[in-house]
């Protein structure tokens, strides 16, 4: 005997999910969990392994202070940018929501442009003005302020503008969309009982956008902490991040079991954050941050 | 006393603008820096000028390894684009519309691939494929960027679809309509702004993706993105620069272009229309 189908039926919602969640299965899930298997295969030799049980791996990661070094580095680098983006990102995000500029959508626009041009354009774009023939390189010389050009490229330093450049975005919508969701008639209750403007900015506007600002501060940390191309292209050998290890574990030495391990133990350790953050703010802001 | 009060508060509002003006000149600076010696006739990448030439572009044109990479580039793209697209939005459909159990799960699980470092996808990819011993061929990369894509379109269409009463569906329905008539007559049309948003993003986050890419491709495929990699390796030259501003011009145009059609098309309507009550 057949149920007949009603409106809203749960079985027609799994088959109109049902390719998004194959895709997100075998894609996503097992994925993660055959590379978490990996981390206890044997490495024998560049490209091959076998499926001999074994905690050398974790071993070698829990006692090699290599490792941990790259680790904490990686978390450092996050942490500052994050931490930067909060910072210079607020004003703007401020600025718009509170300007009273007509268009203001081109403000936004020019926000949202930036994710329409190419990561790794914008991340080399930055040696045109940094390097030793880049725009301030080139104009200090030209004024005699300079008789060698200074060496800003290939450093940490120049990682992290690289990673603040793509993230303020980020940051700046994700500030603004809580500014945004925030009753006006609050903080004019608030003039009204004698606030100064600088009073009802923090008592009663910074609490309120709080949510947005965590929101950013893990995305840029997470995204930051997990970047790839930036320490590739504008740091030196020194300065790449956990990110440029595990490529090179895979892609450079084959060790596979060995980068299983490192991308299990990113994965952990960002996800720690992130767990750590909705469990206090819940996921709607990130949701909301992110473009829904 | 209260004069200088506002003093402050002026002089505050003066330092957010003046930061702001800061950060979008950070923003651009580099960008427009790329654009502009794009068309330096100097054999060097780099300041100063030394003349306007197109000659940069002329060898761009010429560069059949840059040629291959972007046509491949486009092609993913755009298979990525329509294929996230219709899954994308049929699922924040579901997630909207329908209460089943294990919703709240998949809502969190469908936004993971974009939280989850791409290097981390990358490896985790890779190895399951080693696992079961198949190679890496373009499918996998295609389905890889349509990944990638998923969580932008399933919330752009979900924050529309909220918007959107049930009632007009539901209307359809008892009039006869079909379920798929009623979704193709009245809900995807009240969702094309979404559709088309999610689209154009989708195209450009796959047009765009190079770290997974790295991981992905079969052996001996450049995208755009990784060919662009490979060149910087070797050097920086005012090539590089052009290629940047073309691809500036197609990832930046495309929206641009996407976003100011759709707006004549809602204009147009509206003429055909009775006019909407003043506001």
């Amino acid at each position: 005997m057949r149920r007949r189908w009603t409106l809203y039926d749960p079985r027609l919602a799994w088959l109109l999910v049902a390719p998004v969640l194959l895709l997100l299965i075998f894609f996503l899930v097992l994925p993660i969990a055959v590379m978490a298997a990996y981390t206890f295969f044997t490495f024998v030799t560049a490209g091959v392994e076998t499926s001999a049980l074994t905690t050398a791996n974790w071993h070698e990661f829990l006692t090699d202070s290599y490792y941990s070094g790259f680790l904490l580095k990686t978390l450092r680098v996050g942490a500052i940018t994050a931490v930067l983006c909060g910072v210079l990102g607020y004003f703007p995000a401020y600025f718009i929501w509170a300007t009273t500029f007509k268009h203001k959508w081109l403000l936004l626009l020019l926000l949202i442009v930036p994710f329409w041009i190419s990561f790794t354009i914008r991340t080399f774009s930055w040696i045109n003005i940094l390097g030793e023939q880049g725009v301030i390189n080139v104009s200090l010389m030209k004024l005699g302020i300079i008789s060698e050009p200074l060496p800003m490229l290939y450093n940490e330093g120049a990682v992290i503008l690289g990673m603040l450049h793509f993230l303020l975005p980020y940051m700046i919508l994700n500030v603004y969309v809580s500014l945004e969701s925030i009753d006006r008639t609050l903080i004019a209750a608030a003039r009204s009982m004698g606030c100064t403007s600088a009073q009802a900015f923090r008592e009663v506007t910074l609490p309120l956008s709080l949510p947005g600002l965590a929101a950013g501060l893990l995305l840029c940390f997470v995204l930051a902490a997990g970047s790839y191309v930036t320490p590739q292209l504008l740091g030196s050998g020194r300065d790449a991040l956990f990110g440029n290890l595990i490529y090179d574990t895979i892609m450079g030495e084959l060790n596979w079991p060995m980068g299983a391990t490192l991308s299990i133990v990113l994965f952990i350790v960002l996800g720690f954050f992130a767990a750590a953050y909705t469990r206090y703010m819940g996921m709607s802001q990130i949701v909301k941050g992110l473009g829904g | 006393m209260k004069a200088r009060r506002k003093q402050e508060g002026r002089w505050a509002w003066r330092l957010t603008g003046f930061v702001t003006l800061c950060v979008y000149i950070f923003m651009f600076a580099p960008i427009v820096a790329t654009v502009i010696l794009s068309f330096n006739a100097s054999m060097f990448g780099g300041f100063p000028m030394t003349g306007f030439s197109l000659q940069w572009y002329g060898k761009l044109m010429a560069n059949e390894q840059v040629l291959t990479a972007f046509r491949t580039s486009l092609w993913i793209a755009v298979v990525t684009a329509a294929v996230t697209t219709a899954i994308g939005v049929v699922t924040a459909f579901a997630l909207v519309r329908f209460e089943f159990p294990g919703k709240q799960a998949l809502s969190t699980l469908v936004i993971l691939p974009a939280l989850v470092p791409e290097t981390i996808l990358g490896v985790g990819l890779l190895v399951l494929i080693k696992a079961i011993d198949q190679p890496r061929t373009m499918l996998l990369l295609v389905l890889g960027h349509i990944l990638l894509a998923v969580p932008y379109v399933v919330l752009i269409t979900q924050a529309r679809m909220v918007g959107i009463r049930r009632v007009y569906e539901e209307a359809a329905l008892s009039l006869g309509a079909s379920r798929f008539s009623s979704f193709r007559e009245i809900t995807l049309p009240l969702l094309i702004p979404a559709v088309v948003g999610g689209a154009l993003l989708a195209f450009t986050i796959s047009f765009d993706n190079t770290s997974a890419s790295l991981f992905w491709r079969p052996a001996g495929v450049e995208t755009m993105p990784t060919q662009i990699l490979s060149m910087l390796k070797i050097s920086i030259s005012p090539e590089i620069n052009a290629l940047g501003t073309v691809m500036i011009l197609v990832t930046v145009g495309i929206p641009l272009l996407g976003g100011l059609v759709l707006q004549s098309l809602t204009r147009l309507k509206r003429r055909g229309e009775p006019k909407e009550e003043a506001r």
